[in-house]
């Protein structure tokens, strides 16, 4: 279960990015966050995102046009 | 907010600056979308705002765009997309209708919203910059503009650019 859940469903880019930073303040160090998405663009984003910021993508998948991502907040 | 400069001319490899020059509805987003995801990631950002860039920090924004001699712009319309003859494009109201249909569609389409980037923008600290040269030229005070902006010149932009990695000019 992840410390915090964020659905950015029916948003676009750069939305579903700027609401995870945003979720991610309330997140504790080492704390996750899941997001769900429907934009497939954030799938490519989210990827990049995490490898710029050091926040760990621990897992991402997709079931019926809904994407989840899993990220860890970096220490 | 960036650091101010030590003269010491380092590049912060996370820093971006963007000059933006034009401020229609359609392109006003690609600064506002950089601005803010460079933020999300990090980044210090910086945004110059210089000629028809410079009303985007208007208080009250009334963005429009126009399909006049832009020929690249066909907006989806009963199953296929249609663009406007400049003829028509020419009529009164027509920019007025055109600018309504792409509001409409970015509100469906789940896109932000100017204001709303915009607001994200200072939220996340983007240091914006508006040109004094074009606000004598055009006339504008900074009773007109949002809180928070500077003023600043060809030289403020350029010593904030030596530091940056990035520079853009939309």
């Amino acid at each position: 279960m992840a410390d915090k859940v964020l659905d950015a469903k029916g948003l676009n880019c750069p939305l579903p990015i700027l609401k995870a930073k945003k979720a991610l303040k309330e997140v504790p160090e080492g704390g996750t966050l899941e997001i769900l998405a429907t934009d497939p663009g954030s799938v490519a984003d989210f990827q990049a995102f995490c490898r710029t910021t050091g926040n760990e993508l621990v897992e991402h998948s997709e079931e019926g046009g809904v994407y989840q991502f899993l990220i860890r907040k970096s220490a | 907010m960036s650091e101010q400069s030590n003269g010491s001319g380092s590049v912060n490899p996370h820093s971006m600056t963007i000059i933006v020059t034009k401020g229609s509805l359609d392109w006003a987003y690609p600064p506002f979308i950089l601005s803010t995801t460079a933020a999300a990631m990090g980044l210090d950002v910086t945004m110059f705002f210089t000629f028809y860039g410079l009303p985007l920090l208007l208080k009250d924004l009334d963005l429009k765009v126009t399909s006049l001699g832009n020929t690249a712009m066909k907006m989806p319309m009963m199953g296929g997309h249609m663009g406007m003859p400049n003829l028509v494009s020419a009529i009164p109201g027509v920019d007025r209708m055109a600018s309504k249909m792409m509001k409409n569609l970015i509100k469906k389409k789940g896109v932000a919203s100017i204001e709303d980037l915009r607001e994200m923008a200072v939220e996340a600290d983007v240091r914006l910059i508006a040109c004094q040269m074009t606000m004598d030229l055009f006339e504008y005070d900074t009773s007109d503009m949002i809180e928070g902006i500077e003023l600043g010149g060809a030289a403020t932009y350029i010593e904030v650019a030596t530091q940056s990695h990035i520079n853009l000019f939309i």
